[in-house]
């Protein structure tokens, strides 16, 4: 597990050559939440890519006889009702998590950022629509939205990603379209409509790297949320379908073995609670070194 | 509320023929049973310019120049009037054409510091007029942009730059560049230098004066200082409140202006004299476009007015050789000591 932790060193060896990005490496580094953030998350990306290729049990296979045994040095974490390794689990459930994260986090992205930057750009009444639209689905309870999505088309990961995606376009949107309000009001966009450039092309060359910043760290910050509601929803059986393990199932499962053996629910709690912690500090840790202002006070 | 055609050598066709444009602007309604409430921003403003020559606009907040300057530029549409650039009216041409047309104005704005986008080099910032015509060679480009920042004083080297990289004026000097690059026959400059220190604004003027007398530019300068208009144009234009209320040549200005507004900026003007006595004006009310009288909208401020000017407005005429006034006592006022002594 020490392996992740080292990468952010690895990174300041390479910084010096890579030249416009020094800046940026020198000041990470010496930026003590985003180094603790980039390492835990960096831990549990670890942890996924090391279950493609290596985990110390299958985390598939049922063996009842070993069923909740105490860690040993066989199972370092012990095993769960069904006699499966906790450490294996824990390793494949990081894929999945990470999976849902970037697929749902991509959606709200996508069409959030998109509907958000037509919002700034064409006012008026098709500002309002998009944003009455996305207050509509923000007020809808996302696990709510999720039960009835998986109500009609049933319970699974693809219908959690789904939700949890739909859920995350409405924050994209208002982000999105508050920032790049911002921009537009700037005088450097007036300056490219005297040049005669169109809505979309100001939208491309003007608006979208000028709150690119913005954006990552809001896509951290989310993809932090997203993590917890997969959790959630396969925590209630709707996310997630045995036997791929989640660490949100894993929860579920642990529920009714929560007197005999409590350190089953301590496990995936932890790992969702390590990875959450991560990404929000590492959302912090680039909003300060993204944004310019701050970085010249420090 | 018509300005009458002012009496121009039209020959030829002037550079640009702005035609008693208006512009209204709604505000956001207050009163839910009441109708929302409008500002005239500009009110039947009529004026030309002539090729290589240029025409300054001043006046104090919220007299309409920067409305004025967004207008010409076809930046909005006005509500009434036309504006036409070598007699083709801007606001009536398809949007392509429009955009090729802008090639020959271009705009210089107020800030030095929010006019460029802090992401981008200023290659491409300078570029951008450019660009926006359509496709051009990379080489050719990088070309351009070297010869119009050799122009305004700045280094091939700076192109790879990011504007925080530079000070205030020199990025006054990109912004001027960036006008520069097509060519333009004229261009709108909204308060170039009032961002700036003192010591580096007579630099800009100076560079704009130099690009005027190289490229035969014609300058539309919106300022709210009389030096720097004078400085740099053949014809100054008075607002108040959305109309003008004077306009002629910086001699006849200065010398014997005939507006009681005029009088009162160029009296405002702080000027350094030795032995000079301070005289301090009363503080005088904000314009306003509240009050829904008939007569002159001065009058509330004017110490000259009397009930005839608060009953009838008076209308823009001639009072001299190219220099129109309104006002119902131009002549009287005309008559008065210069307010400035030193003049051009």
């Amino acid at each position: 597990m020490s392996a992740p932790l080292t990468v952010p060193a690895d990174s300041a060896a390479i910084a010096p050559g890579a030249s416009p990005a020094t800046g940026f490496w020198r000041r990470a580094l010496r930026h003590r939440s985003f180094v603790l953030g980039a390492a835990l998350s960096l831990l549990v990306l670890g942890a996924a890519l090391l279950s493609l290729v290596w985990t110390p049990w299958s985390a598939y296979d049922i063996d009842i006889a070993s069923k909740l045994h105490p860690p040993s040095a066989a199972h370092w974490l012990g095993t769960d009702v069904f006699g499966r390794d906790i450490v294996s689990l824990l390793l494949v459930g990081a894929r999945s998590t990470i999976m849902v994260g970037v697929i749902a986090v991509g959606i709200g992205l996508t069409f959030g950022v998109c509907l958000g930057l037509i919002a700034a750009a064409r006012k008026g009444w098709t500002e309002e629509l998009i944003m009455r639209m996305s207050d509509f689905t923000f007020a809808f309870p996302a696990v709510l939205s999720a039960i009835m999505l998986a109500a009609v088309v049933g319970p699974g990961m693809l219908t959690s990603i789904t939700a949890i995606g739909i859920f995350q376009i409405p924050t994209f949107v208002r982000v999105t379209r508050g920032s790049a309000n911002a921009v537009w009001a700037r005088e450097f966009i007036l300056a490219a409509r005297a040049a005669g450039k169109g809505g979309f092309r100001i939208t491309i060359e003007h608006v979208l790297p000028n709150i690119l910043s913005i954006l990552i760290v809001q896509a951290t910050i989310q993809f932090a949320l997203a993590i917890l509601a997969e959790a959630a929803l396969s925590y209630l059986g709707l996310g997630t379908q045995p036997p791929q393990p989640s660490w949100g199932r894993m929860l579920n499962d642990a529920q009714t073995l929560l007197f005999q053996s409590p350190m089953l629910a301590v496990y995936p709690g932890a790992a969702i609670a390590i990875a959450v912690l991560g990404l929000n500090l590492l959302g912090d840790g680039l909003r300060d070194l993204l944004d310019p202002r701050l970085a010249r006070e420090r | 509320m018509t300005v009458l055609d002012q009496p121009a050598p039209a020959h030829e066709t002037p550079l640009l023929d702005v035609k008693d444009l208006a512009q209204r602007y709604t505000l956001p309604r207050e009163n839910l049973f009441k109708p929302a409430a409008h500002v005239r921003a500009l009110n039947g403003v009529s004026a030309q310019v002539t090729a290589g020559k240029s025409l300054g606009v001043v006046g104090e907040s919220g007299s309409g120049k920067s409305t004025f300057a967004r207008l010409v530029m076809a930046l909005e549409r006005p509500t009434s009037g036309s504006v036409s650039l070598l007699g083709r009216d801007l606001n009536q041409m398809p949007p392509d054409e429009l955009r090729r047309a802008r090639r020959d104005f271009q705009m210089v704005f107020q800030d030095p510091y929010g006019s460029l986008d802090p992401r981008q080099t200023i290659a491409r910032i300078v570029a951008e007029p450019l660009t926006a015509l359509g496709r051009m060679d990379r080489a050719a480009l990088r070309e351009r942009v070297a010869t119009v920042l050799r122009q305004v004083g700045l280094r091939d080297a700076d192109m790879d730059k990011f504007p925080h990289e530079f000070s205030g004026g020199q990025r006054q000097r990109i912004a001027i560049a960036r006008a520069l690059i097509t060519q333009p026959k004229l261009i709108v400059a909204d308060e170039p230098v009032s961002a700036l220190d003192v010591s580096v604004q007579a630099q800009v003027l100076n560079l704009m004066q130099d690009l005027q007398d190289e490229f035969g530019l014609s300058y539309i300068l919106i300022s709210h200082d009389l030096a720097v208009v004078d400085l740099l144009c053949d014809e100054i234009a008075v607002m108040y409140l959305g109309r003008i209320v004077e306009q002629g040549s910086p001699q006849d200005l200065f010398a014997h202006g005939a507006h009681p507004y005029t009088r009162a900026l160029l009296e405002a003007v702080p000027r350094a004299r030795a032995g000079g006595v301070r005289r301090r004006r009363g503080a005088q009310p904000i314009a306003s476009q509240s009050t829904g009288s008939a007569g002159c909208p001065y009058a509330s401020r004017c110490v000259l007015a009397d009930q005839h000017c608060r009953d009838t407005a008076p209308a823009l005429r001639p009072v001299g050789q190219a220099h129109l006034a309104a006002c119902h006592y131009a002549e009287a006022v005309m008559a008065l000591p210069p307010a400035v002594a030193e003049s051009g």
